[in-house]
C-alpha cells in the first residue's frame, strides 16, 4: 500500500469512528422541547389539498373555505387566544406528492396537527408517517374506513360518513324505490370504490355489474358502455365530481339512460355544472346523499352564518357544497380544539376527539369514541330538480357493519353566535 | 491498421461514425498509472464520502435528513444510468419504470413476510436484493431487445416501457392495489440507537450504504476491462468487434448492471416512505432522470452526483417559491404542476451551450484552469 493511501484510509477510519458516536444529546432535547406548532400566540396546523390535477375542480375550494373559517375566528381572536395558521400544501391528488409535502409540514414546518388531508389514495399513503410521528391527523376529507382503525393508527380520525355507510343507505333507497331493477355499480379503483360497493352489496347482494375508472385515465367510455350493454337501470356511482361529470356526460352520449345515485363527495350540484356547462341538463334527476345543509337552502340558520363568513372572507369563490364542507370541518376542528383545553397538547386533542360529543351543522351525530374514529354516522338523501339540489325524505343512520338501516329523527342543531362554538 | 485500398480524404477526415452523443462526453479517462490499487483507492474514497455525509446527517433536521435520503437513492439510479447512457451509448427512457420494479418488488417482499407475521432486521436487505435481482432481470430481456435495436428506435421502446406502469399497477389491481399503491412497514431504527435516534437520519444512512456501495462497484467496473469494453463498443461498434469484443454481450451487460442499480435505488426510495405508488413514478420521471444525467455530465460518476442533487432540489422548489412570495392563488396552482420541468429544461439549455461537458465539466474545466495559472510563472 502506498503511504498516500494508507493515510486516506487512516483519515477515513478515524472519521467513521467519529461519526458513529451517536448524536442523541440533540434529539432528546427536541422530543422534550414544548409542543410543536403551539406557542403562546399561535397554533400551526397543515394539510394536504388537490389544488392542481384531477381532483381540483371543487375540491380545492374546501381548503380555502376553511382558512376563511380561521380568519373569521382568529378576527374574533382565536382559541383560547391563539390564532389558527392553516398551512394548505398543493398535492396534486398524486400519493408521490402528498408523501413528500406531509413530511415537510410535519418535520420541517412542524405543524401541531394535520386536518382535513384530502382523498383517499393520497392520504393512505402517509398514514405509517402521521402514526410514526403521533401527529393528530384529524378529519380526513374521505369517508375509506382506513381511517377508523383505533389500534393501528391511534391519532387517525375520519370525519364524514365512510363509503359503506352511505353505500348502505344509498342502496336501501334504491332497493325500496326500485324493486326488481338491475343494479350496477361504478366506482374508483381504489377504497373509495371498493368501499362503497362493499356497502351497496351489503343491502342489495352482488350487483348486476360493476365498473371502475382510475383518475390518471379520462377515459371512462368503455366502462360506461359496459354498463349499458349490461341493461343497467339504476347506476350507484362512487366517483369524484370531475369523474361524475365525466361517466354521466358519455352516458347521456351513448344514450345510455338510468338513474344515476352518487356519492356525496361527487355530486355537488354547482360544482357538477360548472364542469358539464351548456349540457348539466343532463343532472336533472340525479339522486345523491349528504349530511350537511344544502346550500340552496337560505332559510338554514348554518347557511346563513357561513355565507357571512363566505362573503367577508372568501367572496372570490363560489359557495358551493364543497365550501360548506370546508366550514363545517373547521367549525368541528375549533370544538375539538376547545375541548383539548387551554393547553392543547397532541395527546389532549386526540383524547378529546375520542370522547365525541361535538353537534354542528352535520344532521346525524359523530360516532366517535374510543374504538371508533369514524365520523357522521348518516346521511339524508338530495334530489336535483328544476336545476336545484334539495333533501327529501328521511335522515338515515348505521354503522360500517351489519348493523341495519334506521331513521333518525332528531331535529338539526341551529349554530351559536357567529358560527363560533364555545365548549 | 493496415488499410489495403488507398484510403480516400474524406475517409480520412470523417472520424470513424461518431455517436451522437460524443459531444456531451468526457475525454478518454485519465490514465491511472501505477498509483496502487485501483480497489484500494475507491473503498478509501467511499469511507471518506460516507463518513463525511455520516457527520452531516448527525447534525441536520429531520427533514433535510430525508433530503440526503433522497439524493442517496437517487444516486444509485444515476450512477447506473450514466454508465449506460454515457459510457455504453445506449439511450434509455425506461428507468423510472426500472425503479418501479424495484420499489414493488421490495413492497411485495416486505408485505409477505409482514402478512405471515415475520419480522426481523434481515428483511430490509433482503428485499432490497431481492429488488436488485428483480430489475437486473428486466434489464436482461429489456437488453436483450435493446442489443437488435438502435438511436431512437431504442428510446421508442424503453419509452413504451415508461408508460407501462401506471397500466400494469391498475389492470393488475389484485397484486399492485391500483394508483392507490402499496403499504409495507415502516423502516425505524435499531433500539441501540437510543429512543430519540432521529428515523429519518436511519433513512439517511440506509440510503447512504447503498449510494456508496453502487457507486463503489461501478467506479471499479468503469475502470477494469469490461469498462474500456463499454466505451469501446460506443465509440465504433465495428472497431470493437474486430478488437475481439463481443458487442452483443457487453450491451446486454450494461443494461442488466445499469437495471439493477435503478432497481436498488428505486427499493430504497419505496423503504424511505413505506409506499409505492404509480404516482411515485411517472414517465416525467424517466425524462427528469435523463436530464438529470446529462446536465450532471454524462458518462461521469461525480456528474451522476450533481443529477441526484439537482433532482431533489427541484421536488421541493415549486412549494418554497410559492411559499416565498406570496404569489396569486390562480399562479401559483398554475406553477405547481409545472415549474420543475421548465426550471429542469431551462439549465439543460443553459449547460448544453455552456458546457457541453455538464457540470461535472464544467467545475473540472474550472480547476484544471486555475491550477495552470498558479504552476504558469508570472511573466
Amino acid at each position: 500500500m502506498r503511504p498516500t493511501t494508507r493515510r486516506i484510509l487512516a483519515a477515513a477510519t478515524g472519521l467513521a469512528l467519529l461519526a458513529a458516536v451517536p448524536a442523541c444529546a440533540d434529539d432528546e432535547k427536541q422530543a422534550a422541547e414544548n409542543v410543536p406548532g403551539v406557542t403562546d400566540t399561535e397554533i400551526v396546523i397543515g394539510t394536504h389539498q388537490p389544488l392542481t390535477g384531477p381532483a381540483a375542480p371543487g375540491y380545492s375550494k374546501i381548503s380555502a373555505a376553511t382558512k376563511a373559517y380561521f380568519e373569521h375566528i382568529n378576527s374574533k381572536g382565536g382559541v383560547n387566544g391563539r390564532k389558527i395558521v392553516y398551512k394548505v400544501m398543493d398535492d396534486g391528488y398524486n400519493p408521490a406528492n402528498t408523501e413528500n409535502v406531509v413530511r415537510k409540514l410535519v418535520l420541517d414546518d412542524k405543524v401541531f396537527a394535520l386536518l382535513g388531508g384530502l382523498g383517499t389514495p393520497t392520504h393512505t399513503n402517509v398514514l405509517e408517517f402521521v402514526k410514526t410521528q403521533k401527529v393528530p391527523d384529524l378529519f380526513v376529507s374521505s369517508g375509506s374506513r382506513n381511517w377508523n382503525q383505533p389500534d393501528k393508527y391511534p391519532t387517525t380520525f375520519g370525519w364524514q360518513p365512510d363509503y359503506t355507510v352511505e353505500g348502505k343507505i344509498l342502496a336501501t333507497w334504491v332497493k325500496q324505490q326500485f324493486p326488481g331493477a338491475k343494479v350496477c355499480h361504478f366506482g374508483q379503483n381504489d377504497d373509495f370504490g371498493r368501499d362503497s360497493l362493499a356497502g351497496v352489496e351489503k343491502v342489495l347482494g352482488p350487483v348486476a355489474a360493476k365498473q371502475t375508472y382510475t383518475t390518471t385515465n379520462q377515459q371512462v367510455g368503455p366502462a360506461i358502455g359496459a354498463l349499458k350493454a349490461a341493461g343497467c337501470q339504476v347506476v350507484i356511482s362512487a366517483s369524484i365530481p370531475g369523474f361524475t361529470a365525466l361517466a354521466m356526460g358519455q352516458a347521456a352520449g351513448q344514450g345510455f339512460r338510468a338513474q344515476w345515485v352518487v356519492s356525496n363527495v361527487g355530486a355537488d350540484y354547482t360544482t357538477l355544472s360548472n364542469q358539464l356547462g351548456d349540457k348539466k341538463v343532463i343532472l336533472e334527476g340525479m339522486v345523491a346523499d349528504n349530511y350537511l345543509p344544502m346550500v340552496g337552502d337560505t332559510a338554514n340558520p348554518w347557511i346563513q352564518e357561513y355565507t357571512k363568513i363566505h362573503q367577508k372572507y372568501n367572496a372570490a369563490n363560489p359557495i358551493d357544497g364543497n365550501a360548506i364542507y370546508g366550514y363545517s370541518m373547521a367549525y368541528t376542528f375549533v370544538q375539538a380544539l376547545l375541548a383539548a383545553g387551554k393547553d392543547p397538547t397532541r395527546e389532549k386533542l386526540v383524547e378529546a376527539v375520542q370522547k365525541g360529543g361535538f353537534r354542528g351543522p352535520g344532521l346525524t351525530p359523530f360516532r366517535y369514541s374510543d374504538d371508533v374514529h369514524a365520523g357522521y354516522s348518516g346521511v339524508r338523501l338530495n334530489k336535483v330538480q328544476n336545476g336545484a339540489q334539495a333533501y327529501f325524505g328521511p335522515t338515515y343512520t348505521t354503522d360500517d357493519g351489519d348493523a341495519a338501516v334506521t331513521e333518525f329523527t332528531e331535529p338539526p342543531t341551529t349554530p351559536p353566535a357567529d358560527a363560533i362554538p364555545t365548549t | 491498421m493496415t488499410a489495403t485500398r488507398p484510403s480516400t480524404r474524406s475517409d480520412v477526415d470523417r472520424p470513424a461514425r461518431p455517436s451522437p452523443l460524443r459531444r456531451l462526453l468526457p475525454g478518454a479517462p485519465a490514465t491511472t498509472g501505477p498509483r496502487g490499487s485501483t480497489l484500494l483507492r475507491h473503498l478509501a474514497g467511499a469511507v471518506l464520502a460516507g463518513a463525511l455525509v455520516v457527520l452531516l446527517t448527525n447534525q441536520l433536521p429531520p427533514y433535510q435528513n430525508l433530503q440526503v435520503a433522497r439524493v442517496c437513492a437517487f444516486l444509485c439510479v444515476t450512477a447506473g444510468y450514466t454508465v449506460l447512457v454515457g459510457l455504453n451509448g445506449q439511450l434509455s427512457l425506461g428507468h423510472g419504470a426500472l425503479m418501479a420494479t424495484g420499489a414493488y418488488t421490495v413492497a411485495l417482499v416486505q408485505r409477505g413476510f409482514d402478512e405471515r407475521g415475520v419480522q426481523g432486521r434481515w428483511i430490509l436487505p433482503l428485499s432490497l436484493l431481492a429488488a436488485v435481482a428483480a430489475t437486473a432481470l428486466a434489464g436482461l430481456v429489456i437488453g436483450l431487445a435493446a442489443a437488435r435495436l438502435r438511436g431512437p428506435y431504442l428510446a421508442g421502446v424503453t419509452l413504451a416501457v415508461a408508460t407501462l406502469v401506471p397500466a400494469v399497477s391498475t389492470i393488475f389491481t389484485g397484486v399492485f392495489n391500483g394508483e392507490q399503491g402499496l403499504r409495507f412497514p415502516a423502516e425505524t431504527p435499531p433500539a441501540f440507537l437510543g429512543a430519540y435516534f432521529q428515523p429519518e437520519r436511519w433513512l439517511a444512512w440506509i440510503a447512504l450504504l447503498a449510494a456508496l456501495l453502487t457507486v463503489l462497484l461501478l467506479a471499479n467496473l468503469v475502470r477494469s476491462r469490461f469498462g474500456r469494453s463499454l466505451r469501446a463498443v460506443r465509440d465504433d461498434e465495428v472497431a470493437a468487434r474486430l478488437a475481439g469484443i463481443h458487442v452483443a454481450r457487453t450491451q446486454v451487460l450494461a443494461f442488466v448492471v445499469s437495471a439493477g442499480c435503478a432497481g436498488l435505488g428505486g427499493g430504497v426510495y419505496a423503504v424511505l416512505t413505506a409506499t409505492v405508488a404509480p404516482g411515485k413514478f411517472p414517465l416525467e420521471l424517466s425524462l427528469f432522470l435523463l436530464m438529470a444525467i446529462v446536465i450532471g455530465g454524462l458518462g461521469s460518476l461525480t456528474g451522476a452526483v450533481w443529477g441526484a442533487v439537482l433532482l431533489v432540489a427541484l421536488q421541493d422548489l415549486p412549494s418554497l417559491l410559492t411559499e416565498t412570495f406570496s404569489l396569486s392563488g390562480g399562479l401559483a396552482q398554475r406553477l405547481e404542476g409545472n415549474l420543475a420541468l421548465a426550471v429542469f429544461g431551462l439549465i439543460l439549455i443553459v449547460v448544453m451551450l455552456a458546457a457541453p461537458g455538464g457540470l461535472h465539466g464544467a467545475v473540472r474545466t474550472v480547476a484544471a484552469r486555475l491550477r495552470a495559472r498558479r504552476r504558469a510563472p508570472e511573466h
